[in-house]
């Protein structure tokens, strides 16, 4: 039995809820877990991802349509060396939920979405409405495609493996998609999803201008940025910061909500923090429910003191 | 142009759900029922494609049983002009429902089919980009934005990274994020005016599609609770805990 994981990446590096989906891939039973890796100008990406403990070969797939990952081309890649494998994994990420469904359909597989467990080959735990309830799901699909809930899994090391590269060819330019632009939010801070702390804005914060308050404290405590809903809808924060049922996913050490009241559509990206921190002037702000710890006091004066302190 | 709008019944966002005490699923006996969320998004998209000339039709199309009517009525009383329910009394898992919908699409004959990314119950994000599959069409998920011309759709998407921008040939697949557009609601003349409205109710039996479930659902069960937190006085005391306590600080 052999598992193909594609990783995700940026043509230049692996990215790491790729080794969570190999660890996930490890707990399949006894399987080569191979790494297909597609892209332009990504050998970089390929050495590293022979490097992942665990994995036995790597496929390296080039060209230009598949610089930006387009759904199309990366489903159509992927389907082409799909052949025995017994599962197919990829990062339930933007990329994996965009292209994996495409070639579900292609290979007449019910998917499996976002697990976060595996209870044996054919039989995994997934969220439903928005992580208020817990389905563990078999599948009775010769092929079992899968994506993973990088949070839920420990990332398998970087280093130690020795797999062999071997190139594979790019399937097809699907003619009707074209890469126009791309508009990507700057930061040199750790990446929200794997950060072990975020510092997270809501409706409370009141303005775009206001939302930068978060940068200082985030910079002092080497913390990510994270957004509800309401903040991004509201435009202080841009679509990429946005945690929750439909944006990201994330379980840091300790996740610092700030004037965020705490639907169930943002519980669902942040409740299994370890530790949550709730500033909110409303007691009765759902948040608190969550929360490990909670201040009922106004935002704006709990940061420069946060600041001040550190 | 014709815009096949896909929605799906839903448990309404705001209602907290149970989960059966024998675990075998979700409560939804007496729960209030909405159209999926990312589905009004969808046709408020088509209606703004016919108002602004490039749509002329808009068909709302729905898989479920008679219930889902309901649903329909308000895709309908929102200014959709046709309604079709592809009535079965099946759960049916989105490989199912793209099949479904694949034989819509070949009975309406649309150029663009819009419908939300997710459904809220299921969460899979799947059923677009299968019909596109399907279909041989190029998909734009995550729609945050889209602008038609030429036989062509320039569409920005909500990606991970920020905004991608994509040119799709028509006929596509759209799925949309909730940033697309706000979604209007229906008045009570149009909510009249749409129980006239034609609603076509077709077999999904009758349509020569195996959409037999191929996951079988063992158990379903709440989440693990958290524990309970404590209010805290004041800052110094919040950074006592982090930093001594539970030591995620420095």
């Amino acid at each position: 039995m052999s598992v193909l994981v594609v990783a995700e990446h940026n043509n230049s590096e692996l990215n790491a809820m790729t080794l969570s989906a190999v660890s996930a891939a490890s707990q399949l039973g006894d399987s080569d877990i191979h790494l297909l890796v597609a892209g332009e100008n990504c050998g970089d990406v390929a050495k590293q991802a022979a490097a992942v403990a665990g994995v036995t070969k790597v496929f390296h797939a080039e060209s230009a349509g598949l610089a930006h990952a387009i759904g199309e081309n990366v489903a159509a890649t992927v389907g082409s060396i799909a052949g025995d494998y017994s599962h197919i994994l990829a990062t339930a990420t933007a990329s994996g939920k965009n292209w994996m469904p495409r070639l579900a359909a292609q290979l007449d597989v019910q998917q499996i979405s976002d697990i976060t467990a595996v209870e044996s080959a054919d039989t995994f735990v997934r969220p439903i409405y928005a992580g208020n309830a817990m389905a563990t799901v078999q599948s009775s699909d010769a092929t079992k495609l899968i994506t993973v809930r990088s949070t839920s899994f420990e990332a398998a090391a970087d280093t130690g493996g020795s797999a062999s590269v071997e190139s594979v060819d790019a399937a097809g330019d699907f003619a009707g998609t074209q890469f126009v632009s791309e508009e990507v939010g700057e930061s040199d801070r750790p990446d929200l999803v794997s950060a072990k702390v975020v510092v997270s804005g809501g409706r409370g914060m009141g303005s775009e201008e206001n939302f930068k308050i978060l940068e200082p404290l985030a910079e002092k405590l080497g913390a990510a940025i994270g957004a509800s809903r309401a903040a991004v809808d509201a435009g202080y924060a841009p679509n990429e910061l946005q945690v929750g049922q439909t944006g990201k996913v994330v379980a840091p050490d300790v996740y610092i909500a700030f004037g965020i009241s705490g639907a169930i559509q943002h519980l669902a990206g942040m409740k299994e923090s370890k530790v949550i921190v709730a500033v909110n002037t409303d007691e009765d702000a759902p948040i608190f429910q969550v929360a490990s710890y909670g201040l009922v006091m106004d935002l704006f004066d709990v940061i420069p003191q946060l600041q001040e302190a550190l | 142009m014709k815009v096949l709008v896909p929605v799906k019944r839903v448990i309404d966002y705001n209602v907290k759900i149970r989960v059966k005490s024998d675990q075998s699923g979700v409560e939804t006996e007496n729960v209030k029922m909405a159209m999926n969320p990312f589905d009004e998004v969808a046709i408020e998209e088509a209606l703004r494609m016919r108002e602004a000339g490039v749509a002329t039709e808009v068909v709302a199309v729905s898989i479920g049983t008679d219930k889902s009517q309901e649903t329909l009525r308000t895709a309908l009383a929102m200014g959709a002009d046709e309604a079709m329910l592809i009535q079965t009394d099946a759960d049916v898992e989105p490989l199912g429902v793209a099949k479904l919908l694949h034989k819509a699409v070949e009975k309406v004959g649309p150029e663009v089919v819009i419908l939300g990314k997710q459904a809220i119950d299921d969460d899979s994000n799947q059923t677009g980009q299968m019909l596109a599959a399907m279909l041989d069409w190029p998909q734009g998920t995550f729609a945050s934005k889209a602008e038609f011309s030429d036989g062509k759709v320039a569409l920005s998407r909500e990606t991970d990274d920020g905004i991608e921008t994509l040119n799709l040939s028509l006929p596509a697949v759209i799925t949309t994020d909730l940033r697309l557009n706000e979604p209007r609601y229906p008045n009570l003349p149009n909510i009249m005016k749409a129980k006239k409205k034609p609603l076509e109710v077709i077999q999904a039996d009758s349509m020569g599609v195996d959409f037999a479930s191929r996951l079988t659902v063992l158990k379903v069960e709440e989440p693990a609770e958290r524990e309970p937190g404590v209010i805290l006085g004041s800052v110094d005391e919040l950074i006592d805990k982090l930093r001594n306590v539970e030591k995620v600080i420095s």
